[in-house]
């Protein structure tokens, strides 16, 4: 699975995830593998995401709006604390 | 014949100031590449969100979403944002801004300006000191906005217009700066920045996902319709600052080619008085010599 963290100043991750946590409006959700398309708003909190190799990796963003479109994944940060 | 030492002076004079030019040029050459890798740093946010934008009002009618940017009425309380530069040296940038401005005031906007319900918002140091002598009414300046470019000090100043948009402060923004198109030329730009347009219904190709949406269309519309106006706020800023380093870059080019020019000139003048000078003395040796033998 695809993912792009980007911020207006620059883009903070691009690669290959396992799996992604994000703080969405309505609650925190996890999009794993196939995950049906989805377009969400983000609240400030944590985005947690798992890489091939099993790590995980934290980003503390202050909203933003998610896209899931056939394992690609865009989260557009509004900044990354 | 011009002076011997006069002109040994103006050429030193020349060549000190070719050095000042062409260091500057390079100075500006430097912040150019810096500003413009930010930029192309902005410009895949943009696009995606455009493109999500694009995508959610497609698959809802306007009517369905209330905008409160998107009020359109009488444009009887003006904003007009100008953004110019800091500092000077950078040829007609500054002026063409101001010219226009001008223009548009008294074109566009004459009877909101004789009311006095014209509002000016200086970014930049240039545009903020003209327009306050002419006795304009100005907004606070925000320079220092140029000092320290970063999105989360224009959003500020973004949050402050739409604010004052949404609470019937101002019925129109306009913007006026210049485009960065290349180091050489810049666009002169008026946009208006609110009332917002609705991004057009483009009829793609691409066959419309079925998306999950959350919390829902209209929500997400009703948070991205003010993102992606601080981008384009933020994006008219930056692309001024770009165009500025890229004015200033050529216009300290050519000082520095004319400055080049002036010297080879001054030096042709030099050597022809001073080997007019020789001759003279030659001559006067000769003729010296002449007379004794006589």
């Amino acid at each position: 699975m695809k993912i792009e963290i980007i911020t207006p100043d620059k883009k903070i991750f691009d690669g290959e995830i396992k799996s992604v946590r994000v703080p969405g409006k309505k609650g925190s959700f996890q999009v794993l593998k196939d995950h049906a398309p989805i377009i969400s708003t983000l609240e400030k909190g944590s985005v947690i995401m798992v890489d091939q190799g099993g790590t995980e990796k934290i980003y503390e963003i202050s909203g933003g709006v998610i896209e899931v479109k056939a394992n690609k994944i865009i989260l557009l940060a509004d900044s990354v604390i | 014949m011009a002076n011997l030492k006069a002109i040994r002076i103006r050429i030193t004079s020349v060549k000190s100031t070719r050095q000042i030019t062409s260091a500057m040029k390079m100075v500006s050459a430097a912040k150019l590449r810096k500003a413009q890798d930010k930029i192309v740093r902005l410009r895949p946010y943009a696009n995606k969100l455009h493109e999500l934008l694009v995508d959610l009002s497609n698959s809802l009618s306007d009517s369905e979403v209330e905008n409160v940017y998107g009020r359109v009425s009488p444009p009887e309380k003006v904003l007009i944002i100008v953004i110019t530069s800091n500092r000077g040296l950078c040829g007609a940038f500054n002026a063409n801004v101001i010219k226009e401005t001008k223009r548009v005031i008294s074109e566009k906007y004459a009877d909101q300006f004789r009311k006095g319900n014209l509002q000016l918002l200086a970014i930049g140091k240039k545009g903020f000191d003209y327009f306050r002598k002419q006795k304009m009414n100005m907004l606070p300046e925000q320079n220092n906005l140029l000092h320290d470019l970063t999105f989360d000090n224009v959003n500020r100043v973004a949050e402050q217009i739409m604010n004052s948009f949404s609470i019937l402060e101002f019925d129109r923004v306009e913007l006026i700066y210049n485009q960065f198109k290349n180091a050489a030329v810049q666009n002169l730009t008026n946009e208006v920045f609110l009332p917002v347009e609705t991004a057009p219904a483009v009829k793609g190709n691409t066959t419309p996902t079925d998306y999950i949406y959350e919390p829902d269309k209209e929500e997400i519309i009703k948070e991205l319709i003010p993102k992606s106006l601080k981008i384009q706020f933020y994006k008219a800023v930056l692309d001024s600052f770009v165009a500025e380093h890229g004015a200033r870059m050529t216009a300290m080019h050519k000082a520095t080619d004319n400055a080049t020019g002036m010297i080879r000139d001054l030096t042709l003048l030099y050597n022809k008085a001073r080997q007019a000078t020789i001759t003279n003395q030659i001559l006067e040796v000769v003729s010296g010599a002449e007379a004794l033998r006589g």
